[in-house]
């Protein structure tokens, strides 16, 4: 157990490094459409909520379950559609590079 | 079926790599919408590796919640450009839901054996969930206007608030020694549900774009301490990333208003609200008709135009965007400098301008712009008001001495449209106001663009 969660915190800790790096490169143009997608890729929680609701170990676990994979989907679907909305907006009026 | 679970962990690998990808390709408008279908694939292997996992032996109400978020998350993709920053702050809440809901079962079913480390990351879980979870639907009920815009503050309101959140934390603590006491987890659930609506009771719309940033922050931070209690490291990444991305915002945010980073993280907005009201006197304004505007704009080389919330409220950026294209038409060479705190949301007016086919090489940031100002003929600023204030440059009794401003007093000519000579945000007056270059549109946003579209000759109608 604590050699796990010590692993796990390793994970945290270099993720919570690269997500600095990556993050402090996007331009302040993206910030809204960046703030939509990580919420879409943050909905990956729906994985714990699909195990939850699947494995029906009590009524209140598959009810609450399923209730998180509502909530979580919704995000991931409309996070995903939106940030593309946003990012098809966004128009150089110099022609693009191929 | 050590072999599938194998295939699921390195399933998951190939998705957090993925969602590493999707953040690096958001660093540049072209390669962004590349780092939006790297996030879908690696969602789709990651939804479809778990649906394998051999715990699952009902794959009933998973379809169901499948099917209901899909058609809950549709009409959340497709809502106007203009409704953004109420959406995400919409998911946000939802994102909170779903790792509150699952903390909450994982407890009911470990309980009363829960070992003290878990019940900890599980406290946490808990607790940043529920917060997020009342706390953005405050903010999109404040965004959407269901809710006072105006901020409610009283007397000590951050000494309660903080002895809201030490409840909860307290009790967490002795949970973590007496997991047994399990009568005492709805408390770690209900009083963070408390202090989430607390936390936003002061904050009005102009501190909007730290407090989503910050609640976003949360939002991920709670995911990946769900990560710790279902050992998911694909969640730990994704929470750390999300909070990552929301903590950085944040202190964006915070830096562009002038607060303090300590300011931020305790939530301590909203305070300075009266400062300054009072001192106000009348003193003369020129003013001028969209007729004298157009005249002078069409004189002009060069042009940066200042849009704020006020733009946005008048619904204004389609007719900001004829005069673009009037102006540009005659030569004239026209850029748009927006402050990181202009809007509801870090972003938001980039998205707004977007929308209405300015080109995003035309939309520069605070840095790049401010440079160009003692070389740009006239700057027009279309509903931003503290932001241009040069009190925050040459004041020390301001209250936002210090706060980084777009300089656009340095331009020969200053054009501000505005409903009156009210205050703005911070309640304090703003001098640019009564400079000799400075002329005053005093009108709607959007009326007075078109009138002065009309002028030039250039609308579409």
């Amino acid at each position: 157990m604590s050699g796990d969660l010590l692993t796990s915190l390793y994970v945290f800790m270099l993720a919570a490094f690269i997500g600095f790096e990556v993050i402090r490169r996007v331009s302040p143009l993206l910030h809204t459409p960046l703030m939509s997608l990580t919420n879409a890729l943050d909905a990956i929680a729906v994985v714990g909520a699909i195990i939850l609701a699947g494995e029906h170990k009590s009524t209140l676990a598959t009810i609450l379950g399923t209730v998180a994979i509502v909530a979580a989907t919704s995000n991931v679907v409309g996070g995903f559609l939106i940030t593309d909305r946003m990012l098809k907006m966004f128009k150089s009026s110099r022609p693009q590079k191929p | 079926m050590p072999s599938t679970n194998t295939v699921i962990e390195i399933i998951y690998l190939v998705a957090a790599a993925l969602f590493i990808l999707s953040l690096k390709w958001m660093s540049s408008p072209t390669t962004a919408r590349h780092g939006v279908w790297a996030g879908e694939v690696g969602m789709l292997l990651a939804v479809g590796g778990t649906l394998l996992h051999h715990g699952i032996v009902d794959y009933r109400w998973i379809a169901i919640g499948l099917v209901l978020g899909t058609i809950i998350g549709v009409p959340l993709g497709m809502v106007h450009m203009t409704a953004v920053p109420q959406r995400t702050a919409l998911s946000h809440a939802f994102g909170a839901l779903c790792v509150t809901l699952v903390g909450t079962s994982e407890f009911c079913l470990r309980a009363p054996n829960v070992p003290r480390l878990m019940m900890a990351v599980l406290s946490m879980e808990v607790i940043l969930g529920s917060l997020t979870f009342t706390g953005s639907l405050m903010a999109a009920g404040k965004l959407e206007e269901f809710l006072p815009q105006r901020p409610i503050t009283y007397k000590g309101q951050n000494v309660v608030n903080l002895s809201v959140l030490a409840v909860a934390i307290g009790v967490a603590a002795y949970l973590v020694v007496h997991p047994e006491r399990t009568g005492l987890f709805p408390v770690i659930l209900g009083v963070p549900l408390l202090f989430g609506v607390l936390m936003i009771v002061p904050i009005g719309g102009a501190d909007m774009p730290t407090v989503i940033s910050l609640l976003n922050s949360y939002a991920g931070l709670s995911a990946a301490a769900m990560g710790f209690v279902l050992d998911s490291k694909l969640l730990i990444i994704a929470g750390a990333l999300d909070g990552a991305s929301g903590f950085i915002l944040s202190v964006n945010m915070s830096k562009a208003m002038n607060r303090s980073f300590s300011n931020v993280l305790f939530g301590a907005f909203g305070q300075e609200q009266a400062a300054g009201v009072g001192m106000r006197e009348a003193r003369p304004v020129r003013s001028a008709t969209p007729e004298e505007a157009a005249a002078i704009l069409a004189a002009a080389n060069k042009v940066v135009i200042v849009p704020g919330y006020g733009m946005a409220v008048a619904q204004a950026q389609h007719k900001v965007r004829e005069l673009f294209d009037a102006l540009t038409k005659r030569g004239v060479d026209v850029k748009f400098g927006i402050h990181p705190v202009a809007g509801r949301m870090p972003g938001h007016m980039n998205v707004l301008l977007a929308e209405a086919d300015i080109p995003y090489d035309k939309l520069l940031d605070m840095e790049e712009i401010n440079g160009e100002f003692p070389q740009t003929d006239v700057a027009l600023v279309i509903g931003a008001n503290d932001v241009t204030n040069p009190a925050a440059r040459t004041d020390p009794s301001s209250p936002i001495f210090g706060m980084p401003i777009l300089d656009v007093d340095k331009a020969r000519t200053v054009m501000v449209i505005k409903r009156g000579m009210s205050a703005g945000f911070a309640g304090i007056d703003n001098p640019l106001f009564y400079l000799d270059k400075t002329l005053m549109l005093f009108g709607d946003a959007k009326g007075f663009v078109g009138d002065i579209v009309r002028e030039l000759g250039g609308g579409h109608g």
